[in-house]
């Protein structure tokens, strides 16, 4: 899965919770400045996530996630190889 | 007394069964009829009791947007969009600030029987099939029964005391009584209080019948009929109201609209059973003889009573016995508004303060719906049939609840 795919899966989770233009979801964003996100919609935004890919994303390493692109990072650490 | 701080209503805000503006509602009471249907809200199957009383017409994305929508439990949504109209029909758009208020001495005091508690029954369930992982982070904020309290502050920006009331179906009429209390005593000038509950879930429902509560009548329409003869229990419904309380020199020099006065307010506790009244309405006589005095009015001054009248045996037998002793054999005309909305749990005591409100307006009490025959032991004056012209009298308004709490308003 490349970082495209990924970026795809997160947009939807983020619409999905915030209700946010699509196109406003970049790597670039910020949850909190950008997307008007508190922690508990990034909670609710990374099970949706982790429920379409079938990974688990320990809740402790939520707590340094600003950005979506770091979103991705995290994510991409967690997807395995290949898939 | 006389230096006492007076309270007035200058805002209504209300979301029901029978209508979700104050027009609407008065309408629907004034034609008697229950407004009990098969539930829609989920699905009813295995459920001895399949209807209820639902708010119809009420869009919560068009009122709070997609995301704060979807981070409100329905009960607070109910609650919150009441507590705006309320706000918005005494002070317009820009709120108790907008129209001079210190937002500092300005509070919320908001009632409900439970509070989120169909978020929580639908977690659980998620608990239970995907384990705890899978857990909403918003459970927490929306099953708390004072989210609606803290949403209403937050709407608003009011930042003085605010609370929550969960004395069960006396925590509408506690709010707004606590809430009085609050302009007395000084520490408000304006208090947004009321009640709201949506207990209208699968588990609830289960429960109110496995406890005996629910009317099994297999008419829908004629399953809530207070003081009647062939009642059996309550019809379970879901709603909200609020009103604005506003100091009354504050109102008076802005010049607002005044609904009406918060004469008097009594609470006590029966002391007795966790769910069942006392036989003899004790703790709903010391209720009433206190919010009398507190009004400084005597029995006779009294219009109508807006009864509990919830329809179950128990209730209205005591709350009969109870009227009669404080009033005399068949001296005050009684009306119930739960024949026509059902039971709105820690909503009731509000709503039944926007109807006891609107009849001193308009001069009538409401009929009570489906009372075709007067029960065993029923000896108070039920209004039926129609409306009741009774004059713009204070009106006595009560609400009892699970635990033994009595709550009594008197509004003029």
């Amino acid at each position: 899965m490349d970082r495209d795919q990924l970026l795809e899966i997160v947009r939807e989770a983020t619409v999905g919770v915030l209700g946010v233009d699509p196109a406003a979801v970049t790597a670039e964003a910020h949850f909190a400045d950008d997307l008007d996100a508190d922690s508990l919609a990034l909670v609710e935004i990374i099970m949706a996530v982790e429920d379409r890919l079938d990974i688990q994303v320990p809740e402790e390493e939520l707590k340094d996630v600003r950005t979506v692109g770091a979103a991705l990072d995290l994510l991409a650490s967690k997807v395995p190889a290949g898939a | 007394m006389t230096d006492r701080r007076r309270v007035v209503v200058t805002g209504v805000g209300l979301f029901t069964p029978a209508g979700n503006d104050p027009d609407t509602f008065w309408d629907v009471l004034v034609s008697g009829r229950s407004t009990a249907a098969p539930i829609e809200a989920f699905s009813t199957e295995g459920h001895p009791i399949s209807y209820g009383c639902e708010v119809r017409d009420f869009d919560p994305e068009a009122r709070f947007g997609f995301k704060e929508a979807r981070r409100i439990d329905r009960a607070a949504q109910l609650g919150v969009a009441a507590a705006s109209d309320a706000v918005t029909s005494a002070f317009g758009d820009g709120g108790p600030a907008g129209a001079g208020h210190d937002p500092a001495r300005a509070g919320v005091v908001a009632g409900t029987g439970i509070g989120g508690l169909r978020t929580l029954e639908d977690q659980i369930a998620v608990f239970h099939d995907r384990g705890p992982s899978r857990v909403s982070p918003l459970l927490v904020p929306m099953m708390m029964a004072n989210a609606t309290a803290g949403l209403i502050g937050i709407e608003w920006g009011l930042t003085g005391p605010n609370f929550c009331v969960a004395t069960a179906c006396a925590a509408g009429a506690n709010s707004i009584g606590e809430a009085a209390r609050l302009i007395r005593e000084g520490s408000c000038d304006v208090v947004v209080a009321g009640g709201t509950e949506c207990a209208l879930t699968p588990v609830a429902l289960a429960a109110f019948w496995r406890m005996g509560a629910l009317s099994s009548n297999p008419d829908p329409a004629a399953a809530s009929r207070p003081f009647d003869a062939a009642r059996d229990g309550f019809v379970m419904g879901e709603g909200a109201a609020f009103l604005v309380l506003e100091e009354a020199e504050a109102a008076d020099a802005r010049g607002a609209t005044v609904w009406g006065e918060v004469l008097g307010y009594g609470r006590t506790c029966d002391a007795h059973h966790i769910t069942a009244p006392a036989d003899t309405g004790s703790g709903a006589v010391a209720c009433m003889e206190a919010a009398l005095t507190d009004a400084g009015l005597s029995p006779a001054d009294i219009g109508h009573v807006n009864a509990h009248g919830t329809s179950t045996p128990l209730n209205d037998a005591a709350e009969s016995a109870a009227v009669t002793k404080v009033f005399g054999p068949g001296a005050v005309p009684v009306t119930s508004t739960k024949g026509v909305t059902g039971h709105l749990i820690g909503a009731a005591g509000a709503v039944e303060a926007v109807a006891s409100l609107l009849a001193i307006r308009h001069g009538q009490a409401p009929p009570t719906a489906n009372f075709d025959q007067r029960g065993e032991g029923i000896d108070v004056d039920v209004i039926a049939g129609g409306p009741r012209t009774v004059g713009a009298k204070p009106v006595l308004s009560n609400s009892f609840g699970f635990g033994g709490h009595n709550a009594t308003l008197v509004f003029g």
